[in-house]
């Protein structure tokens, strides 16, 4: 192995374990946190071990502070930004279920989700709510929303006006979301 | 031909109705593009001559600041619309309504990367649980045997006992024909037809004896001293009082009446609402 080479495998080593393991209560890695951990060059310790992750089905998954994906990050909106590891392709309903979501609690988050993006990111909560009460339970709808709301998938402001939240840029493609409904 | 005074008046109408009309917009997510913003700027440019006291510049200043949030929605509405994540929202409601929940889920899985996450105990947790282990008296020191308090025994009288309301002064069945008596003296003295309004006979100056009275009445009924008339329509209650107390039992079956005495009806009883 070439210096060089055993340089990175090292770096790597350290960066899956950074975001392998939750370390705060939310999980993935600040990339502060990267750059101190592994160096300036931790970008380019990310696309090493982004190669690796491809063979297994995952991905390395950056999320601005802002709301849209920025196309050129600077080193400071890279330092800024959370970086997670994510699932590359996709899931089977099938498995959905065998990694805890219900059916129905997966179906009621992707409505939410839609329905927030078609009305520019916001939403009321109680529309959202007349939305799901058409194909779940009423006493179920409010305690689906809140656990939405705790995973990080939605955030609430004080005049209970829904937002999407960290997870939901962290996990769902929402361009590709809205233009498969559309197709369906 | 208007005055200025009712032009001026007609003008601070117009203007105020202009910021409750953007400020509506503004707070419940309307359409920005129902404000047409010409016709706006016209009425403002219309009566901007009239100003002249502060408070009028004021509403002119206020108008304009409320008009340019409006033009701030307005062109966020139209990036929002250029952008490729536009669509129709009623489309998208009509989709929404219409897809049952296995086609919903089909789509999300096909656009949900989930995290990867491992969940273990973490540096800062293990630093936290040592500090409280360190800080944790032995068991031997939380759960000591509680040992009583020796108290020596002594002598008490009956009337200590009655004082501490241990023992009564009467047993009970004197206490309960001296209570029939007072029926039958109040009956004399306040009733009517040889009865007694309930509240009249069990209400007193203090709560808890209107209590301890109500329950006395409860075994004078019971013991056939009294009898209870209820006029369902009127929602009184009155107390009949008996010359020799009657044995009720054999002769018909014996029924319940539970009658609230709370402290809200003590009060309006008190306060002579309850007549």
């Amino acid at each position: 192995m070439s210096k060089r080479k055993g340089y990175y495998a090292g770096k790597v080593k350290r960066a899956i374990h950074m975001l392998f393991y939750q370390r705060h209560k939310k999980p993935g890695v600040k990339g502060w946190e990267l750059r101190k951990a592994l160096g300036s060059d931790y970008p380019k310790v990310l696309k090493i071990l982004e190669d690796y992750l491809k063979t297994l089905d995952l991905q390395i998954k950056t999320v601005f502070e802002e709301e849209k994906p920025v196309e050129k990050p600077t080193s400071e909106e890279l330092d800024k930004a959370r970086f997670f590891v994510t699932l590359r392709g996709e899931l089977t309903p099938k498995e959905a279920k065998m990694i805890g979501w219900r059916i129905d609690d997966l179906a009621g988050l992707a409505i939410a989700i839609a329905y927030i993006i078609s009305k520019k990111g916001k939403a009321r909560r109680k529309e959202i709510e007349e939305q799901l009460s058409e194909k779940l339970p009423g006493w179920k709808v409010g305690l689906n929303i809140d656990r939405y709301i705790r995973y990080g998938y939605l955030t609430q402001d004080e005049y209970e006006q829904l937002y999407l939240d960290w997870r939901t840029r962290a996990e769902v493609d929402q361009k590709a979301l809205i233009d498969l409904l559309l197709t369906k | 031909m208007q005055s200025k005074r009712e032009r001026s008046k007609l003008g601070r109408e117009k203007l105020q109705r202009i910021i409750e009309m953007c400020r509506s917009v503004e707070g419940r997510s309307l359409d920005p593009f129902l404000v047409d913003v010409d016709n706006v700027i016209h009425t403002v440019k219309e009566y901007f001559p009239e100003w002249e006291i502060p408070e009028d510049l004021n509403l002119d200043a206020e108008t304009i600041h409320s008009l340019a949030s409006v033009i701030k929605l307005q062109s966020e509405w139209i990036k929002h619309r250029s952008t490729s994540l536009y669509t129709d929202p009623f489309l998208l409601e009509e989709k929404l309504r219409h897809l049952s929940k296995e086609d919903m889920i089909e789509v999300f899985t096909k656009t949900w990367h989930p995290i990867i996450e491992m969940e273990q105990i973490s540096i800062y947790s293990l630093t936290e649980a040592l500090r409280y282990w360190a800080s944790l008296l032995p068991l031997k020191e939380r759960w000591k045997e509680i040992t009583p308090a020796e108290v020596e025994a002594g002598f008490t009288t009956r009337e200590e006992l009655i004082r501490q309301r241990i023992l009564r002064d009467k047993a009970f069945s004197e206490e309960l024909e001296s209570f029939w008596q007072e029926l039958k003296q109040q009956v004399e003295a306040k009733g009517k037809d040889e009865k007694i309004r309930y509240w009249d006979f069990i209400g007193v100056e203090t709560y808890e004896d209107t209590v301890q009275r109500a329950f006395m009445t409860s075994f004078l009924v019971t013991y056939g001293y009294a009898t209870l008339e209820i006029i369902p329509l009127e929602e009184e209650i009155f107390i009949r009082c008996y010359e020799k107390p009657i044995t009720k039992a054999g002769k018909k079956q014996l029924v319940s009446i539970p009658i609230s005495v709370s402290a809200d009806d003590w009060l309006k009883w008190k306060r002579g609402e309850l007549e």
